[in-house]
């Protein structure tokens, strides 16, 4: 009986145990299933706002228009039918607001009862028009051509150039100023962060005795430590106005500032991992360069560099996905225009702190939140990309050690 | 005038004294084979003529090492020069991951030889007197790391050779090798012996007796007899090497 | 040989600028941490006293203490690592001492890393979509502590597997040898010789979970919340957050700096003494082990 309890209860808590560590497997599948579940459902949307209709004249050949265009319609930087498919008159916009230059209060009643009417003759008297309004306002024998609106298209998401997830009447959805937004600031912060790393990891695994070792390690964890809202606020008091002073700019917040920041704290990563890389530099190796006369200096660089490269690069890629996923830090500093960046002088926004800025404002399940989540998904993915990258590199690193 | 020579040489790792009192002279161009029982310091002694015990943190040396009568640890020696001079080859074969070219040029272009003339012809002539010409000539852009593991302890010996070196030290290099290559590398040694002055640090007794012409026996990191290596293995004056040499310990 | 002489100085030369470079650099990265730290000391010290971290926030922020902030990232840090110390020590656990090496183990430790990687903003997406939107949480400490939990969840995974790793086979063995069960191994022999080790994981990841701010910015974060959460189902303020608010979208950006210094020296504080605690506790049991 005692040996059955005893064995009974072992299999218990190894079933315990056994699910305790399938919980981060779980996560991640959870994490993939939620995340591509609602950012997919972004390309089965159209980009109008639901509720709403875009009309024109039934005369007019035009049936169909993307997002883009319906929102350079609006813009006035389209502003000839013929620009999109049809005829050379001049588009005229109609927006419900606009209803008081056509129609007096009287025509279209107290509680608008004749309001649906009033749009249904307004649409088909005007050839030229384009009219959006609610489609609770479309009259059941409505005499002109509800638009069609493409779905959201991934050449839409991937290639366009604008997002404006809260533009009416069509969201823009270009996460193109986005991703480069975050690979500029990135590349930025790696940039300054990777000569710093390896210098420090140089030094700390070859060059300082070991006090100094014991000395600095514990202060780059410390580094590591320090949370990004601390970081974020650091370069919003000191580094944005230092550059706005030294460049002479309307403001500080830039793509530099988000670069300088992100470059301190990718440090810590490319530190750690490049000063374990070299410091497994087998001592043979070292010796045989010294016992040939080669300096401490020429073995760094010509055998213990060469040799580690694999885990220097490791660190870096690493470093590039902590910048890439880094949220409050950037969000704090860069400024957030979701435009292309065409220096690292002007605001840019990345995809993380796009998510952070916006899913507040959001309707849960919109238009808007899936756009999102669907930001979310590319982060993810990055980041997968990222780690599995580093895996392979180090992994063959493993195989080639003789 | 000896080539090598070392005076009361003391030597400590942190508080352990791992070499007591060590006195050798070592004459140009005659090969010395260091003996005993592994932990009996004869590697740590080998190390002290190129200083590369000087990697370790936290050891201590007294006594002088006198390399063509210079303290190699005194004031104004530059290491880099004195390793220069003093090559050394090393247990297991150990090149870099470069090319069998790179492997053996690597010693010229650190020691600032930038003609690429003299390197080739210096990496041709090193990998020759090594005897390992003819099986690399045809694929010296090839990584060294394909190259079996007595041909690769060869190029070792062929890059300690290339930057002229007047001494060769010898840790255990042919432990990791077959029988054949131990063989090609003990001939190697012999004929080296014109050249270079060589100290060989062994396990392998037979070894000692078949390449060297004096022979210092170490225990404990004691000098316990250092003579003739027909001397010392046929007529040893001290019990404790006749125990060794007939494998009572060790 | 006069060449020789030259050749010599020049890669002494060399060496010497190199190294000189590279202690600089080395040096100036310490100087930006002693820059960042004693910035906020200096500017926050003033600010910090028993008023600043016992009163609620008055004024639109500007003035009175950062209390329900203080008192949200204590439930917030005591409900995430409630959930993700025990899952982690026991994953580890069965990682380190059960399960055998192969493709079961790989996968696991595969997804521990992939989690690992993942930026905490899609930890926030997550926690919000199935915490706070699927499971009817809502905005609230639960939801919050759960998302955070798995954030820190890889970081307690790894320490502990180090700890246990560190653990000598023979202790093990002697304990098997003498009739003990697997469990009775783990739990009564392995499991105390890594217990300060696993400690000092989990203070780490206490003082990583008390600074993130992406994953509770809509899992829980108020934005102002001048009273103390009753239950976890309640939102609640988090300093993070509340520093992020303060310095960017407060109502008198200006006006709240002070504030903003007081609650990120406060957050410096915590980071600090995690970091001191977590090596101490490192050096001392070190010490202890090595003397047996």
């Amino acid at each position: 009986m005692k040996t059955f309890y005893k064995k009974f209860s072992e299999r218990f808590i190894e079933g315990l145990l056994m699910l305790s560590s399938s919980i981060t497997s779980l996560t991640v599948v959870l994490i993939v299933v939620f995340l591509f579940k609602e950012g997919i459902g972004l390309f089965n949307q159209k980009p109008v706002e639901p509720g709403y209709v875009i009309t024109i004249n039934k005369s007019n050949k035009v049936k169909e228009l993307s997002s883009a265009q319906i929102k350079n319609i609006y813009d006035q930087k389209i502003t000839h039918w013929s620009e999109v498919g049809g005829t050379h008159d001049s588009i005229v916009l109609f927006q419900l607001e606009d209803i008081g230059n056509y129609y007096s209060d009287e025509q279209i009643g107290d509680n608008m009862q004749n309001l649906s009417y009033c749009l249904n003759r307004l649409v088909d008297s005007l050839p030229n028009i384009i009219a959006f309004f609610p489609d609770k306002y479309l009259a059941k024998d409505f005499k002109g051509t509800i638009l069609e609106v493409d779905k959201v298209s991934l050449t839409d998401f991937f290639a366009g150039k604008e997002w404006i997830p809260t533009a009416k009447p069509s969201a823009q959805l270009g996460v193109l100023p986005l991703i480069l937004g975050t690979l500029w600031v990135s590349l930025g912060a790696i940039l300054l962060a990777l000569p710093l790393g390896l210098a420090a990891a140089v030094y700390m695994s070859e060059i300082a005795n070991d006090k100094v070792r014991r000395i600095m390690k514990p202060l780059i964890e410390l580094l590591a430590g320090i949370p990004s809202v601390v970081y974020g606020f650091f370069g919003l008091v000191i580094i944005v106005p230092l550059i706005q002073k030294t460049f002479n700019l309307p403001v500080g917040e830039t793509g530099l500032a988000g670069s300088i920041v992100l470059g301190i704290m990718a440090l810590p990563t490319i530190i750690t991992i490049s000063e374990d890389a070299m410091r497994n530099t087998p001592r043979a190796m070292k010796e045989a360069s010294l016992a040939l006369g080669a300096s401490k200096w020429q073995t760094i660089y010509k055998v213990i560099i060469p040799y580690s490269i694999s885990g220097i690069s490791a660190g870096a890629i690493l470093g590039i996905g902590r910048a890439i996923g880094e949220t409050m830090a950037v969000l704090m500093v860069t400024g957030n225009a979701a435009v292309i960046p065409h220096t690292i002088l002007a605001p840019v926004r990345t995809i993380p702190a796009t998510i952070a800025a916006e899913l507040g404002e959001t309707s849960n399940g919109g238009l808007h939140y899936k756009a999102l989540f669907a930001l979310g998904c590319i982060l993810f993915l990055i980041t997968l990309f990222i780690n599995l990258t580093v895996e392979f590199i180090s992994n063959r690193k493993k195989h080639n050690k003789h | 005038m000896y080539k090598i020579e070392s005076k009361n040489v003391d030597f400590f790792y942190g508080p352990s004294q791992a070499l007591k009192n060590i006195n050798i002279a070592i004459r140009a161009n005659t090969v010395t084979a260091l003996i005993g029982p592994s932990g009996c310091g004869k590697s740590t002694y080998l190390r002290l003529f190129n200083r590369m015990n000087d990697l370790i943190d936290n050891i201590k040396l007294s006594g002088q090492v006198l390399i063509e009568g210079e303290d190699i640890y005194g004031r104004g020696i530059n290491v880099d020069s004195l390793r220069k001079n003093v090559g050394m080859v090393f247990q297991k074969a150990n090149p870099f991951p470069k090319s069998i070219f790179e492997n053996v040029a690597y010693g010229l272009r650190v020691n600032g030889i930038t003609d690429k003339k003299i390197i080739e012809e210096r990496v041709e002539t090193s990998i020759k007197q090594v005897v390992l010409w003819e099986e690399v000539k045809d694929k010296l852009k090839k990584s060294a790391f394909e190259l079996s593991g007595g041909q690769q302890q060869r190029l070792c010996i062929a890059r300690a050779l290339a930057i002229h070196p007047s001494i060769i030290l010898m840790d255990e290099p042919t432990s990791a090798l077959d029988p054949i290559s131990t063989a090609k590398v003990e001939e190697l040694i012999y004929e080296l012996k014109t050249k270079y002055t060589i100290v060989i640090v062994t396990h392998n007794m037979q070894q000692a007796g078949r390449v060297s012409d004096r022979t210092a026996f170490f225990y404990l990191g004691e000098l316990i007899e250092y003579d003739e290596t027909k001397t010392l293995f046929t007529k040893p004056k001290e019990e404790r090497t006749q125990n060794y040499i007939t494998g009572r310990f060790g | 040989m006069i060449n020789e002489i030259k050749i010599t100085k020049r890669k002494k030369r060399s060496q010497a600028i190199a190294f000189w470079i590279f202690r600089l650099l080395s040096y100036s990265i310490v100087a930006i941490l002693f820059i960042i730290l004693s910035f906020i000391i200096f500017k926050g010290a003033s600010v910090i006293n028993w008023n600043f971290i016992t009163q609620m926030p008055e004024e639109g922020m500007t003035k009175g203490g950062i209390y329900p902030a203080i008192i949200g990232t204590l439930c917030l840090v005591a409900g995430s690592m409630i959930f993700a110390f025990p899952i982690g020590v026991l994953a580890a656990i069965y990682m380190n001492e059960y399960v055998k090496d192969g493709i079961i183990k790989r996968i696991i430790k595969q997804m521990t890393n992939n989690l690992a990687g993942i930026p905490s903003i899609v930890f926030g997406l997550f926690g919000m979509s199935l915490f706070v939107n699927k499971l009817h949480f809502g905005d609230s400490i639960l939801a919050g502590s759960l998302t955070l939990g798995l954030l820190a969840l890889p970081v307690v995974i790894r320490t502990t597997e180090e700890a246990l790793k560190a653990v000598d086979n023979t202790f093990r063995q002697a304990s098997l040898g003498l009739g003990a069960s697997k469990w009775q191994t783990t739990s009564k022999v392995v499991i105390p010789i890594a217990f300060p080790n696993i400690i000092t994981g989990l203070i780490l990841s206490i003082g990583r979970v008390s600074g993130e701010t992406a994953p509770i910015l809509f899992t829980v974060a108020a934005y102002f919340l001048p009273k103390l959460p009753t239950s976890i189902f309640d939102q609640a303020m988090a300093l993070p957050y509340h520093l992020y608010v303060i310095s960017t979208s407060g109502t008198n950006i200006e006006a709240s700096r002070p504030i903003a210094y007081g609650t990120a020296l406060v957050l410096i504080i915590i980071v600090l003494i995690a970091n001191l605690l977590a090596n101490g506790l490192r050096k001392y049991f070190g010490k202890k082990v090595k003397m047996n």
